[in-house]
């Protein structure tokens, strides 16, 4: 007898002002008996909408009738077939403009909790099964995965079971990519982002740190005699952040949101001691709407801010964030600034920031993206008071990698042209995916596309 | 890990490392950085390359004494291994086809200043060298510039060595002498390459000066080391380090550099005292 519940079991949660204040996991996670008690609200239906609305088709109702069974083991294998980094996914997915979204339970009331039953299951395997790791036969052949975000470490694992010899090369000194460098711990543990990374070496993966493609070594080198890669995947992400080109802009105290947090994430400024200094300040502007907003609009409350706006030009139906962030965020005491457009950010005599203009916005006719289009009201400037404003607009490719390989083909967005379904570039044995070539998306399309070239790359080289 | 092949002490405050870093010395051009962190926990942070040898596989930093993560860079000897190391970052200079230049250095710009020198003297450009130092004691590199420049002039801020003064007074006299450069290359303190480029400018002769703004990654990504140059917001660690002198907006960068001042002397002070308590 399915449980006719309208609602999810609530996800058990650190209380909202304390957690305001540290920089651990939000979201506890469900016990063993929340788990198999939301899994009930599963209908099991014959069509299955859900595995149509995830990226990577992961088979949602065997899954959870496995969880409703208690067999969280035999739930895992399920998931671990289409999906790589379950544990990563379940915390960050979109879910309810994905799996949830279609769920039929959604239609009257709230969706199956798949999400966070994803989540309970990979945590549950992290815990309690210790996998001896099976190193795979080598096949002899060689493949370079440059970037150790979402993408690139799907594409080298799946690589990796498959016997090749992978080299996944870093930019950065801690492997992970966006998942070190931008998402938080209180988001999402970096332990379990070692925990994959650590799995891929156990697998025979090498991960190289601190190179640069396109500066240490370049593409067409890695596939020269003297490295002896046969294929390349670039799995480079949208790492260049852009800025309003507004004045005040280069005031101190003004941030890129890539900037604010890898201080933060990856160089872990937020802790007492800390060699690498980051601005504490009193109030903050986060303009933007996105995760990337939430996240460092969180941060900065974390690091003890009294005031958090999010400025967004749209209204809140438009918000790009997930649902559960903005939740968070105004649980935790983000002030949302929405309708309202930077114009200008202020600074004193000393050249640091003491304010941003703003003007009011209204909704008008809908954009291309279908969304309202955002105009001026006219006379409506004012100005909030803030010491630090932090810029989370978007991200594009690093030009790096196309400044100095011959023959890959981008778009005039600066993103690698590739195949949907192969991920294969204009240059021979070169795949791509990610962010790199979507321009800054999910977590989960980004694996998506790192199975899918893993893929493509066996077929060429087998 | 990457081993720290030879130390030199310049001066007292001024090192020069040769680091094992293969990857780093088979592609480095004068001009470029790398990124280095101390430690598990430490700061990344931005130098110049000084030199590299590819056969052995070494890269040069030459760096001064100014903060916390240099302090304890400063405990570290031959031998001994730094976290991070990653690099060549930026552009190089762009040398080619120069016949006669003047470059000017400042400080531990100096240590910048020499790979440029030594490079046009290798191509067989004719170079003026001229570099200011604020006391004897903290001259660096007087015999390499000498070896490598076809005139070397050298100023000191109190007159202890060299001529007393500013870099800007030989250049200007120079300039005045009717000497005539392709290109006048500087690198120094913020404001010493601002007013070397007012001091060039009346003579129309291109100067280009090397900017090393706060940078975290150093590919592009934070945006910490951005410069406004003829107007445009430019990434010192992708479009430069170095950029015509004329279009630099030098107040702005000397604003910049500030950010953190205040949080730099704290950690400064709290290095410096836990290597007293340690050898206590």
């Amino acid at each position: 007898m399915p449980n006719m519940s309208l609602k999810k079991n609530p996800m058990p949660s650190q209380d909202p002002v304390e957690r305001a204040k540290n920089f651990n996991e939000v979201a506890l996670g469900y016990t063993k008996e929340m788990a198999m008690d939301e899994a009930q609200r599963c209908l099991n239906c014959k069509n299955r909408p859900c595995v149509g609305g995830c990226p990577v088709q992961i088979q949602i109702p065997d899954f959870i009738k496995k969880v409703s069974e208690g067999d969280f083991e035999a739930a895992y294998q399920i998931i671990s077939k289409d999906s790589s980094l379950p544990a990563v996914c379940g915390r960050v997915c979109p879910q309810e403009t994905q799996c949830e979204k279609f769920c039929v339970r959604g239609i009257k009331g709230e969706p199956v909790g798949i999400g966070r039953l994803e989540r309970f299951v990979a945590d549950w395997h992290n815990e309690n099964v210790k996998e001896a790791p099976v190193k795979p036969e080598s096949n002899g052949h060689k493949v370079a995965v440059i970037g150790s975000g979402p993408s690139g470490l799907t594409c080298a694992g799946d690589l990796a079971k498959r016997g090749y010899d992978v080299t996944v090369f870093e930019a950065l000194h801690t492997a992970g990519g966006v998942l070190v460098y931008g998402i938080p711990e209180f988001r999402l543990p970096k332990a379990i982002v070692k925990k994959e990374v650590e799995g891929l070496k156990e697998l025979g993966v090498k991960i190289e740190t601190n190179t640069i493609i396109g500066k240490t070594v370049s593409i067409d080198e890695l596939m020269s005699p003297e490295f002896g890669f046969e294929a390349v995947f670039i799995g480079s992400g949208a790492g260049l952040p852009s800025f309003m080109h507004i004045p005040g802009e280069n005031l101190k105290g003004v941030y890129s949101a890539n900037e604010f947090l890898t201080r933060i994430n990856l160089m872990k400024a937020y802790r007492e001691g800390a060699d690498t200094p980051i601005k504490h300040s009193k109030a903050v502007a986060v303009v933007g709407g996105g995760n990337v907003a939430m996240d460092a609009a969180r941060s900065a409350k974390r690091l003890g801010a009294e005031h958090v706006y999010i400025v967004y030009r749209r209204s809140e139906a438009e918000l790009p964030a997930r649902k559960e962030e903005v939740e968070h965020a105004k649980e935790e005491g983000i002030e949302f600034k929405l309708l309202n457009n930077p114009v200008e950010i202020l600074g004193g005599e000393d050249r640091f920031v003491n304010g941003i203009k703003c003007v009011r916005m209204e909704l008008g006719e809908p954009d291309a993206s279908g969304r309202r289009r955002p105009h001026a009201v006219e006379g409506s400037e004012f100005v909030l008071d803030v010491d630090c404003v932090i810029i989370a607009i978007g991200t594009t490719p690093n030009p790096l990698i196309k400044s100095t390989t011959e023959g890959l083909d981008t778009n005039a967005k600066g993103c690698i042209i590739a195949d949907e379904s192969t991920g294969k570039t204009s240059k021979d044995m070169v795949y791509a995916g990610g962010d790199a070539v979507t321009g800054a998306a999910t977590v989960i399309l980004a694996m998506g596309a790192g199975k899918a070239a893993a893929a493509a790359i066996d077929e060429a080289l087998k | 890990m990457y081993r720290i092949a030879k130390r030199q002490d310049l001066n007292p405050t001024v090192i020069r490392l040769s680091i094992e870093a293969p990857m780093v010395a088979r592609k480095a051009l004068a001009g470029q950085f790398i990124i280095l962190r101390v430690d598990e926990d430490g700061e990344r942070i931005p130098l110049t390359i000084a030199g590299y040898d590819r056969e052995k596989g070494t890269v040069d930093i030459i760096y001064q004494v100014v903060g916390a993560t240099t302090e304890k860079l400063k405990q570290k000897h031959e031998g001994d291994y730094l976290q991070d190391f990653v690099g060549p970052l930026g552009k190089p200079s762009e040398l080619e086809g120069l016949k006669k230049v003047c470059v000017v250095g400042g400080g531990v710009g100096n240590a910048i200043a020499y790979p440029i020198v030594k490079a046009l003297h290798e191509q067989g450009t004719e170079v003026t060298t001229v570099v200011g130092f604020k006391t004897k004691d903290l001259v660096i590199l007087e015999d390499e510039f000498r070896a490598a420049s076809s005139r070397l002039l050298l100023v000191t801020d109190d007159g202890s060595y060299g001529e007393k003064g500013l870099v800007t007074e030989p250049l200007k006299r120079l300039l005045e002498s009717g000497e005539k450069f392709d290109e006048v290359i500087t690198i120094g303190p913020i404001i010493m390459m601002k007013f070397v480029t007012k001091t060039v400018e009346p003579f129309g002769i291109p100067c280009i000066v090397s900017m090393s703004p706060i940078m975290v990654d150093g590919t592009g990504m934070c945006g910490g080391c951005r410069l406004t140059v003829d107007g445009q917001t430019k990434f010192a660690c992708v479009d430069g380090p170095d950029f015509d002198g004329y279009k630099v907006d030098f107040d702005e960068a000397i604003d910049r550099g500030s950010m953190y001042k205040d949080f730099e002397l704290r950690k400064r002070e709290e290095t410096c005292n836990l290597f007293k308590a340690e050898v206590k």
